[in-house]
């Protein structure tokens, strides 16, 4: 896209697979941010307008999104290799497999420490209480999922300031257990700290950190593959000899923390707890609007149910769900449940809480200077009064307002419409050899040949 | 560059609606997200009160290189005492209404607080029109 941010890189974890692209427009119609195009008869995205969701790779049918990550075989490069666990990765299995033939498979696959994500939330906790008597924007939203961070920076610029500046779990306890083992003697260099995610947005909120400059986390293991690598291990019985080191920090709090409500559940004051992107979105318009009255904080989850959710999870998010509040409530009942918190001083942890400046960046401008996004915009409402208002995506734009918006920024054209083109055709404004180029253009030339091999069709499967 | 909406009164269920299309045009044009929020916010109680008090209104934006400038016409009861109706907290709401919430009189103040320029002209039983004014390059009033 045009315009002075063009040259800033954005990191995304969520890649297209060009060979396994058919350009078939799901992914494009789903996107909460009209980050997709199809160009070439390949779904492209577009590096400052992505956020990360993950929408797109629930949403291809040929599983052609691909989600960037860290080969396992990089943690062997460290003689003490850390693995931080978040408690939904737990949840995906049945309650009938303890926890300690879990950290056992992670033993076996190599990790030497294995620790739970959520083992800082109770300092998370203090730091939101700190932030929100420092800071007088209200209500205050939690910084936790990195897709609704990067969504109010794109979408909602007027909300940057309510987004509380608070480092989530993962990064307190990568930063805690890194000091801890430093301290215990072992050569920094010597560890590597490696973080299962759930989903994308968390793997690009560490390859390129919003209000931080770099991440202590080493590499990011897809929970998806990891989950195949221990249930294999669990289903052979074998008996695991390398037991890594781990702690007993985990609390009911830690276990609902990822799940909705998991924060808000905490604050004195009146919350609202929202999951799934387009609910995020709605409830961002109302607060922008100023609607919504006495709401001090609010927890926003890109996905739905939290993180139990995330696209990188196997299991039904519900059962996810709800072994997680089964194990939660067993943890309460026990009288250490309320004692298990981090207490060990690293006093420059606390320093460590809080995220530096979020910096709004409008995707919608039409252009950076206000007298030539005039200009567009009066030609977009032009172009409007032609286009058919169908969103049909076939001129390879979401909708039609975006391809009129597209064109204004010279990144696409008005022709691109089918039912432009049927026009100008009628009107011998154009041949009906250069229409169906510029159909092969979007959409590739084989696309429009006869192929068979498509779902549904006579030999989808071959 | 104009816009037109228009509004029915006591349609509480989209009051707002006019004032989120304007946003979104306002960041579609790159105005400061700050100066672009006091723009809505006036807007948005301006919209609000057709629907509160009037039959139908209808809302007409002019943006120029300098200013936008929103002009809220509508069929309505008026307003007798415009002065009064300026002050802050000054309200024809019932006590009872008061106290759920409503008509806490700080409609047509915060408009004002929220824009550089607002004018009222008013007659009862036929309408209201006001016209809110606000710089685009920083300028106030």
């Amino acid at each position: 896209m045009k315009g002075k941010d063009q040259n800033k890189e954005f990191h995304h974890a969520l890649k297209v697979h060009k060979d396994l692209c058919t350009g078939c427009t799901h992914c494009m119609i789903v996107c909460p941010t009209r980050a997709i195009r199809i160009r070439k008869g390949k779904a492209i995205i577009i590096a400052d307008r992505c956020v990360d969701c993950g929408e797109c790779y629930r949403a291809c049918p040929v599983s052609a999104i691909g989600v960037e990550q860290d080969d396992l075989n990089l943690i062997l490069k460290f003689p003490v290799r850390v693995l931080l666990i978040p408690g939904v990765f737990i949840g995906q299995f049945s309650h009938k497999i303890p926890l300690s033939s879990i950290y056992g498979a992670l033993g076996k696959i190599g990790f030497t420490h294995v620790y739970h994500v959520e083992n800082t939330v109770d300092m998370v906790l203090d730091a939101y209480d700190e932030y929100a008597l420092q800071n007088e924007s209200r209500p205050l939203i939690s910084s936790f999922c990195p897709a609704v961070v990067r969504l109010i920076q794109v979408r909602f610029p007027s909300l940057v300031d309510n987004i509380m500046k608070v480092n989530p779990p993962v990064d307190m306890s990568a930063i805690y257990y890194r000091e801890k083992l430093r301290s215990s003697g072992i050569p920094e260099q010597n560890t590597g700290l490696f973080y299962a995610t759930p989903c994308a947005a968390k793997i690009a909120a560490i390859k390129s950190p919003v209000g931080e400059t770099e991440s202590v986390v080493t590499g990011v293991i897809n929970t998806n593959y990891l989950y195949n690598k221990v249930y294999q291990l669990l289903q052979k019985g074998e008996a695991f000899n390398e037991i890594p080191v781990t702690d007993d920090l985990l609390s009911s709090r830690g276990i609902l923390w990822s799940l909705t409500r998991g924060e808000s559940s905490h604050r004195k004051k009146r919350s609202l707890s929202v999951d799934g992107i387009r609910n995020v979105t709605e409830i961002l318009e109302s607060v922008e609007n100023d609607k919504l009255d006495n709401i001090d904080f609010l927890e926003l989850r890109a996905c739905d149910e939290g993180c139990a959710g995330g696209i990188l999870l196997p299991g039904n998010r519900f059962v996810t769900v709800e072994r997680l509040r089964k194990l939660a409530s067993d943890f309460s009942k026990s009288e250490t449940d309320s004692r298990r918190k981090l207490t060990e001083g690293f006093i420059n942890l606390k320093e460590q809480s809080f995220l530096g400046k979020i910096e709004p960046r409008n995707i919608e401008k039409l252009d950076e200077d206000f007298t030539v996004a005039m200009k567009k915009m009066k030609r977009k409402r032009r172009l409007m009064c032609f286009l058919p208002g169908f969103d049909c995506a076939a001129c390879g734009s979401p909708d039609c307002q975006t391809l009129a918006e597209d064109t204004v920024r010279g990144y696409g054209q008005l022709s691109h419409c089918v039912f432009m083109q049927q026009q100008m055709v009628k009107q011998k404004l154009m041949s009906q050899e250069k229409a169906f180029s510029l159909t092969e253009e979007i959409w590739g030339a084989e696309r429009l040949e006869k192929n068979c091999n498509k779902i549904g069709a006579e030999n989808e499967n071959i | 560059m104009q816009y037109r909406y228009k509004i029915a009164g006591g349609d509480f269920s989209n009051a707002g609606a006019v004032a989120s299309s304007v946003k979104k045009t306002l960041r579609q044009l790159n105005i400061d997200h700050r100066l672009s929020k006091r723009i809505v916010i006036a807007l948005y109680e301006g919209e609000v009160n057709v629907v509160a008090h009037a039959y139908s209104g209808i809302i007409d934006i002019d943006i120029d290189h300098e200013r936008i400038k929103i002009r809220i016409t509508d069929k309505g009861p008026g307003i007798v005492d415009i002065a009064k109706a300026m002050e802050e907290g000054y309200s024809t709401a019932s006590t009872q209404v008061r106290e759920m919430g409503f008509g806490a009189g700080m409609g047509l103040s915060n408009m004002k607080k929220n824009s550089d320029s607002m004018q009222i002209t008013s007659e009862p039983g036929i309408g209201t029109v006001v016209e809110l004014t606000t710089y685009l390059n920083g300028n106030e009033g």
